[in-house]
């Protein structure tokens, strides 16, 4: 559902994620500030969550009805696959790396240079010499 | 009668030492040095002459003084503090890879054998690897990484004891000019050689442990120690 150029609407069944990292389902509007959330599959307990907390994704769960309550949401999740899609995502990807980036140790870092540095070490010549080539 | 006045909140007219002066508080013995003397018996049995005075009395070993000072000193409290070595932090153990902050080797990374009777921490580069020989250090001075390599157990032979200059090794050091350095003794060199074997053995297990160890830790722009994980 589109409106002009908004292409992620707050609805039943959106996908959010929340600034704590973790994916949920819009079961009901609340009012202009809130809505009900609920994710029984990724650990987020049934809660009114303010907007300003959280992110539309474009992944929603079609069909889930208004207000369902935490077995449907549940099955309407499974049914819907978006959690794996969301794996999938470019968006996902980005955050794990970031997440891997924060979490590696001083051995790893010192790793990562290493490689980085063979790598570079390997494309630079390899690269030029084709740029020769091609002009 | 107030001593001392305000010129600035925050400044006063005199000084600490000043006003110590004007109260005349070093006629004032604010503790007693000497702690009270204990009499080791109480009471002693003295004879007395007489016929008809009973003989013996048991009067109190030392004479109550007549005199007593004005005012009575205080007696210093008893401490109850008890000084404890450092307990060793959950992050460091036997085997685990150190990185440097302070001193000759700063910045070089650095394996912990055991900690020490009196908290520090032994380490060794390995010498071969980057030039750190068997050495204390503090483990407050001491950054320390998650990585750790399997180790037995180290010589019991190094303790406190063992790292203790001896006096003639110190008039040596003194009388050295500061160019030339004293040479370490032949036993030292070989119990190095000793301990770094087991650790070089375990070192080439894994890719890149030895050039990490080799290479000086150091902060890059936009890298934040309190936001890196070791």
């Amino acid at each position: 559902m589109v409106q002009g150029s908004f292409t992620r609407q707050v609805e039943v069944g959106r996908v959010v994620l929340l600034d704590t990292g973790k994916l949920a389902v819009i079961v009901e509007i609340i009012d202009h500030n809130r809505a009900l959330i609920d994710g029984p599959t990724t650990g987020v307990t049934r809660q009114a969550y303010a907007y300003r907390h959280l992110t539309l994704t474009p992944l929603v769960v079609k069909g889930l009805p208004r207000g369902a309550r935490q077995a449907t949401v549940k099955k309407f999740l499974e049914k819907s696959g978006v959690l794996a899609t969301w794996e999938q995502s470019a968006w996902n990807k980005k955050i794990e790396a970031r997440t891997a980036r924060a979490n590696l140790s001083d051995f790893d870092r010192f790793k990562v240079q290493k490689l980085k540095n063979k790598r570079r070490v390997a494309l630079g010549p390899a690269l030029a010499q084709a740029k020769k080539q091609q002009a | 009668m107030a001593r001392n006045s305000v010129l600035v909140p925050g400044v006063s007219r005199y000084s600490r030492t000043a006003i110590y002066r004007k109260k005349g508080l070093y006629k004032i013995k604010k503790y007693d040095t000497a702690p009270a003397a204990k009499d080791a018996a109480t009471d002693k049995v003295v004879e007395v002459k007489g016929a008809k005075n009973g003989g013996k009395r048991t009067i109190p070993a030392n004479k109550a003084s007549r005199f007593y000072p004005a005012e009575d000193i205080r007696q210093p409290k008893k401490s109850r503090k008890s000084v404890k070595t450092a307990p060793l932090r959950g992050s460091i153990s036997a085997g685990s890879v150190v990185i440097l902050l302070a001193g000759r080797h700063r910045g070089k990374r650095v394996v912990v054998l055991k900690q020490l009777d009196s908290g520090l921490l032994l380490v060794t580069g390995p010498f071969r690897v980057n030039g750190v020989p068997i050495r204390r250090v503090d483990q407050a001075y001491v950054i320390a990484t998650s990585t750790k390599l399997e180790l037995p157990e180290v010589d019991a032979k190094f303790n406190d004891a063992y790292f203790k200059k001896s006096k003639d090794v110190k008039e040596k050091e003194f009388l050295a000019k500061k160019e030339s350095k004293v040479a370490t003794s032949e036993s030292k060199v070989a119990d190095q050689k000793a301990v770094d074997k087991v650790i070089l053995e375990a070192v080439a297990k894994t890719p890149f442990l030895r050039q990490y160890l080799a290479a000086k830790f150091s902060l890059s722009k936009g890298q934040f120690p309190h936001n890196m994980k070791f």
